[in-house]
C-alpha cells in the first residue's frame, strides 16, 4: 500500500502513476475501489489551532478522534458533528478527517450549523496531474477566486487527493437538553419537526423513529439558556403531544445513536435520501422499508431495504437525491447538463482517470 | 487599470446583435443608444467607467437564455449587472461587451415556512427578501451593508457577507439551489430545497464565481426564525492589542456572539461627529452582540463583560433599549457615508487570522506615514474581515494612484500573515491584478479549469478575477 508521509511525496505518486489508484483515507465510509492502494493516513498531524480565531488546519489522514479530542480539550467542537460510518457499515479502522471531508459528511446538526461544507475554508489537494493545488485558506471570510474548497468536499476523492483541510470550529455547548415526542405518526412527526426549527429558540438537531414512534428535538447552549428555551420549545409542541424532557447524558448518548444511523442494524441494503423536509413522509410511505431513521427534520431519511430492492422504482422522481450506502454501489443518476458539467470537471482535473475508482463500492 | 483591447469586429456586429435581440425581448428591454448605455458605465467603483455596447433587461429565465445564445454565437463577452453596487468593479463593462441586468427579475416564486425556504428570482433586493418574510417572523441572514440597494443575484456572484457572519455565515451558507443560464443559453438547475448535494457541489463553486460560470436568474434561498431579540454592547479601550486580545477572550470563551464590530480612533471621531451615537472617545471600540430572549441576552453579556472587565476597558456600555441598540448600530453602519462626507475613500476587504490584528493594524499605520494618507479602520473583528478606509483626493492629480498602490501594500499584509485579499467584496477588477500574490500558477489554473468547463469561449464577465496576462490564451 502506498502511504505518503508528505505532500511532495504524494505528488510525486500520482505524477508516476500509470493506472488507477484506490485512496481511502482510513477506509471507515467506505470500501475502496480496484487500482493500486494508496492511503493518506500518513499525512497525519494538526498544523496550526488557534481556538481565539476559531480555526484548525490538519493533514488529511489525521485521525478523526485526534482533532475532536483537540479541540475538546479547549471547549471547543467540529460544527458539523460527523458521523461515525463503522457501526453502520461494520469496517474497522480510524476515521480521518480528510474522509470526512471527500464525502461532505454532516451529522444532527447539519440543520442549525450546517454542513461539513459550510465549516470547511480550506483545501490543500493534488490533483490528477500531480500538481499541489491550494484553495480557502485560514480565514472564515474568503471571496478570493473560485471556491474550489465547496467544490472538493463531497467530491469522493474525483477530482484530486486531499493533502490538509482547514476549519471553522464553533465552542462547544455548555449544556444540552432533548425534548421528545411519543406516538407520532411521520407527517405529525414531520410537522412537530417544522414548528421547532421554526421557532426562534434554535433547535439544533430534530430526528424522528417510525420504530418507536418518537420524535426527538435538541437544543444547546448556557445552562439559563437551555432551560428558558426547554420551557418555550415545550408550549411550540403542545398541539403534537406533551414533550418528555431528557438530561443531558441521555440527550448526547440518543444523538450519537441518531447520527451514526444505529437504526439502521441488521441486515440489507441501506439507503440514504437528502430531500425536501416536507416530502418525507410521502416517500417513506413510497418506500416501503423494513426500517427508517428522518434526521434534519425529515430533510435526511434513512432506510434499510431488503439486498438488491430497486428503492429508486419504487420513489419515481423527486426533488432530491438518493445513495446507496450499504450494499452494492448505487449513486444519484444526473440530469444530462448537471452531467455533462460533471464530466468536464473530471476530466480537467483528472485527465488521466487515475480517481474514477475512488467513486469505489459502498461497503 | 488595464482592461483588453478592444475587438473592433465585435463593435462592427452591434448593429446585427440589435436586430437579433430585438426578435427575443420588447424593444424596452434593448438599450443601445450611447447616452443612455451610459447609465451602465461603471458599477460603486466608480473611479473606472466604460459604457458598453447594449445592456439588456430581460424578464425571465427564457429571456436570459434567448440573449446569451445570440452573444453567443455572434461571440460577443457579456457582463452580468446585479444591482450595479459591487465596490471591486465586478460589473464593469468593456465596449465590445452586453451588459446583462437582472433589475427586472424581481418575482418571489415561492414560500414555505415549514421547509424554511424562499424562491425568487435573482433581481430582488437583499433586504426586500426579508421584508417579504419578516412578519411572519423570519428573516434572511446575510445582510451586507448595501442590502437595501445590492440584488441576490449580485450577493450570489460575489458570495457576499455582512455584519452578523460570525453566527449565520456568508451567502453560499444560505444558498440551496440556483437555476443557471450558462453562456451558451443552456439553462441548469443545481440544487434545490434538500439540503446537500447529490454529486459534485457546483452550487458551491458557482456561487462567488463573479458571474463567470453563468447567469443566476433563480435561487432558493435558506430563512431562519427571527431571534426574539439582539442587544450590543460597547466596549472602548486605550489599545488596539488589548481591543484584539478581547476579541480573542470572549471567542474563547464559548460565547458566539452574532457579531464582533471594531473601529478604532480615527473612525470612532468622524463617525461621532455624525451620528452622534454617543461612542466614547477612545483608541479602540467594540460592538458586541448578542441574541435570544432577555434572559439570555442577559446571562451572555453578563459573561462578555466579565471577560472584558479582565482587559481594564475604558467604556463599557449595555444598550439599555431599543433606540440605544439602534444609535450604537447606525454609527456602526454610517462609518462609510461618514467618512465619505469628509474625503474620497477606497475600502479594502482583506480578511487576516484574528491573532494576527496587532501586527497587521500596525502595518497598516506605517503604511499610512510612508504613503502620506489617512487610513481608518472598522471591521468585523469575529472573522477578522478588514475594511481599511483610505483617504485620498480625488481632485488631486496622482492621488489615487498613490491610494491604489498602498491599498496593495496593505493587501499583501494580509496574505503575507495568512488572510486574503478580499473576504466579501470580490476580486473583480480591484484585486484582479493582486492575485498572484496569494496563488500559484497552479492554484489559478485549477479555478480557471472551472471555468472552461461552463463557459468555454470565455465570453462570460472575462477580463475579472484574474489577471489579464494569465487568461490572455483563453480569451483569445
Amino acid at each position: 500500500m502506498l502511504r505518503p508521509e508528505t505532500e511532495e511525496h504524494l505528488a510525486e505518486i500520482v505524477r508516476g502513476a500509470n493506472g488507477p489508484l484506490s485512496v481511502r483515507g482510513g477506509a471507515t465510509r467506505h470500501r475502496p475501489g480496484p487500482g493500486e492502494a494508496l492511503t493518506t493516513a500518513g499525512l497525519t498531524g494538526i498544523t496550526l489551532y488557534e481556538p481565539g480565531a476559531l480555526t484548525l488546519v490538519a493533514r488529511a489522514g489525521t485521525p478523526m478522534a485526534e482533532v475532536e479530542a483537540a479541540l475538546a480539550a479547549e471547549g471547543q467542537r467540529l460544527p458539523f458533528e460527523p458521523m461515525d460510518h463503522r457501526p453502520l457499515l461494520g469496517t474497522t479502522g480510524e476515521p480521518t478527517i480528510g474522509g470526512a471531508v471527500a464525502l461532505n459528511v454532516s451529522g444532527p446538526r447539519r440543520v442549525q450549523a450546517g454542513a461539513c461544507r459550510d465549516s470547511l475554508i480550506g483545501v490543500r489537494f493534488v490533483d490528477g496531474e500531480g500538481t499541489l493545488v491550494k484553495n480557502g485558506g485560514r480565514v472564515m471570510k474568503n471571496v478570493t477566486g473560485y471556491d474550489l474548497v465547496k467544490l472538493m468536499a463531497g467530491a469522493r476523492g474525483t477530482l484530486g487527493i486531499l493533502s490538509e483541510v482547514s476549519f471553522k470550529v464553533l465552542p462547544a455547548a455548555a449544556t444540552e437538553a432533548t425534548l421528545r415526542l411519543s406516538g407520532l405518526d411521520v407527517a405529525e412527526a414531520v410537522k412537530a419537526m417544522a414548528a421547532g426549527l421554526s421557532s426562534p429558540f434554535e433547535v439544533t438537531a430534530a430526528a424522528h423513529d417510525p420504530a418507536t414512534g418518537e420524535t426527538s428535538l435538541r437544543i444547546e447552549g448556557l445552562a439559563g439558556s437551555v432551560a428558558y428555551r426547554a420551557g418555550e420549545l415545550t408550549r411550540v409542541l403542545a398541539p403534537f403531544g406533551t414533550a418528555e424532557m431528557l438530561e443531558p447524558e441521555t440527550s448526547t448518548a440518543l444523538w450519537t445513536d441518531i447520527r451514526d444511523a444505529r437504526a439502521m442494524a441488521g441486515d440489507g441494503d441501506v439507503w440514504r435520501l437528502s430531500v425536501r423536509p416536507s416530502h418525507a413522509p410521502d416517500l417513506v410511505a413510497r418506500a416501503g422499508a423494513e426500517a427508517a431513521l428522518l434526521d434534519w427534520g425529515g430533510g435526511l431519511i434513512w432506510l434499510r431495504l431488503p439486498e438488491g430492492t430497486d428503492l429508486r422504482a419504487r420513489l419515481g422522481g423527486f426533488g432530491g437525491h438518493a445513495t446507496r450506502v450499504r450494499g452494492a454501489a448505487d449513486v444519484p443518476p444526473e440530469a444530462p447538463v448537471l452531467a455533462a458539467l460533471t464530466r468536464g470537471l473530471r476530466e480537467r482535473f483528472d485527465p488521466r482517470g487515475l480517481f474514477s475508482p475512488a467513486l469505489g463500492e459502498n461497503a | 487599470m488595464e482592461m483588453p483591447k478592444i475587438d473592433p469586429f465585435t463593435l462592427a456586429k452591434k448593429e446585427t446583435l440589435v436586430e437579433r435581440l430585438s426578435r427575443v425581448l420588447p424593444q424596452d428591454a434593448i438599450i443601445h443608444d450611447l447616452e443612455e448605455t451610459r447609465a451602465y458605465e461603471c458599477d460603486a467603483l466608480t473611479a473606472y467607467r466604460c459604457p458598453p455596447l447594449a445592456a439588456v433587461l430581460p424578464r425571465s429565465t427564457e429571456q436570459v437564455s434567448a440573449v446569451l445564445r445570440i452573444c453567443h454565437e455572434l461571440e460577443i463577452p457579456v457582463v452580468p449587472r446585479g444591482a450595479g453596487t459591487s465596490l471591486a468593479g465586478g460589473a464593469l463593462p468593456t465596449a465590445d461587451s452586453v451588459i446583462l441586468g437582472v433589475a427586472r427579475l424581481t418575482d418571489v416564486l415561492e414560500v414555505d415556512y415549514d421547509d424554511r425556504i424562499i424562491r425568487l428570482q435573482t433581481g430582488r433586493t437583499n433586504l426586500s427578501v426579508t421584508g417579504h418574510v419578516e412578519a411572519d417572523g423570519f428573516f434572511y441572514a446575510p445582510d451586507p451593508s448595501s442590502q437595501l440597494a445590492c440584488a441576490i443575484a449580485g450577493n450570489i456572484a460575489m458570495n457576499s457577507g455582512g455584519a452578523h457572519c460570525l453566527k449565520y455565515g456568508v451567502t453560499t451558507n444560505n444558498l440551496l439551489g440556483v437555476t443557471l443560464v450558462q453562456m451558451d443559453g443552456t439553462v441548469v438547475e443545481i440544487g434545490g430545497a434538500h439540503m446537500d448535494a447529490g454529486g459534485l457541489d457546483l452550487l458551491g463553486v458557482v456561487c462567488g464565481s463573479e458571474g463567470q460560470l453563468g447567469l443566476v436568474t433563480e435561487a432558493t434561498l435558506r430563512i431562519l426564525p427571527k431571534p426574539e431579540g439582539a442587544r450590543p454592547v460597547l466596549i472602548g479601550f486605550d489599545s488596539l492589542e488589548v481591543a484584539g486580545a478581547c476579541v480573542a477572550d470572549i471567542i474563547k470563551a464559548g460565547v458566539l456572539p452574532v457579531a464582533i464590530e471594531f473601529m478604532d480612533r480615527i473612525i470612532i471621531r468622524i463617525v461621532e461627529d455624525y451620528a452622534k451615537a454617543g461612542y466614547p472617545d477612545c483608541e479602540a471600540l467594540l460592538i458586541v452582540e448578542v441574541e435570544g430572549s432577555e434572559d439570555e441576552i442577559e446571562e451572555q453579556l453578563s459573561l462578555i463583560e466579565k471577560i472584558a472587565q479582565r482587559h481594564d476597558p475604558v467604556e463599557l456600555r449595555r444598550s439599555q433599549g431599543e433606540d440605544e441598540s439602534a444609535k450604537i448600530w447606525l454609527g456602526r453602519k454610517s462609518a462609510f457615508g461618514a467618512t465619505g462626507r469628509i474625503s474620497d475613500y477606497m475600502c479594502l476587504d482583506g480578511t487576516i487570522p484574528v491573532s494576527e490584528l496587532p501586527r497587521v493594524l500596525a502595518g497598516i499605520t506605517t503604511l499610512s506615514e510612508k504613503y502620506g494618507l489617512s487610513v481608518g479602520n472598522v471591521f468585523h473583528a469575529g472573522d477578522g474581515n478588514m475594511h481599511p478606509l483610505i483617504m485620498y483626493d480625488a481632485n488631486k492629480p496622482g492621488d489615487l494612484e498613490i491610494c491604489e498602490e498602498m491599498g496593495a501594500e496593505i493587501l499583501k499584509l494580509c496574505v503575507e500573515v495568512g488572510g486574503c485579499l478580499t473576504g466579501e467584496h470580490g476580486v473583480g477588477v480591484e484585486k484582479r491584478d493582486l492575485m498572484g500574490h496569494q496563488f500559484t500558477p497552479a492554484d489559478m489554473e485549477a479555478q480557471m479549469r472551472v471555468k472552461d468547463v461552463f463557459d468555454p469561449k470565455w465570453l462570460l464577465n472575462p477580463a475579472k478575477v484574474f489577471p489579464l496576462d494569465v487568461t490572455a490564451d483563453r480569451r483569445a
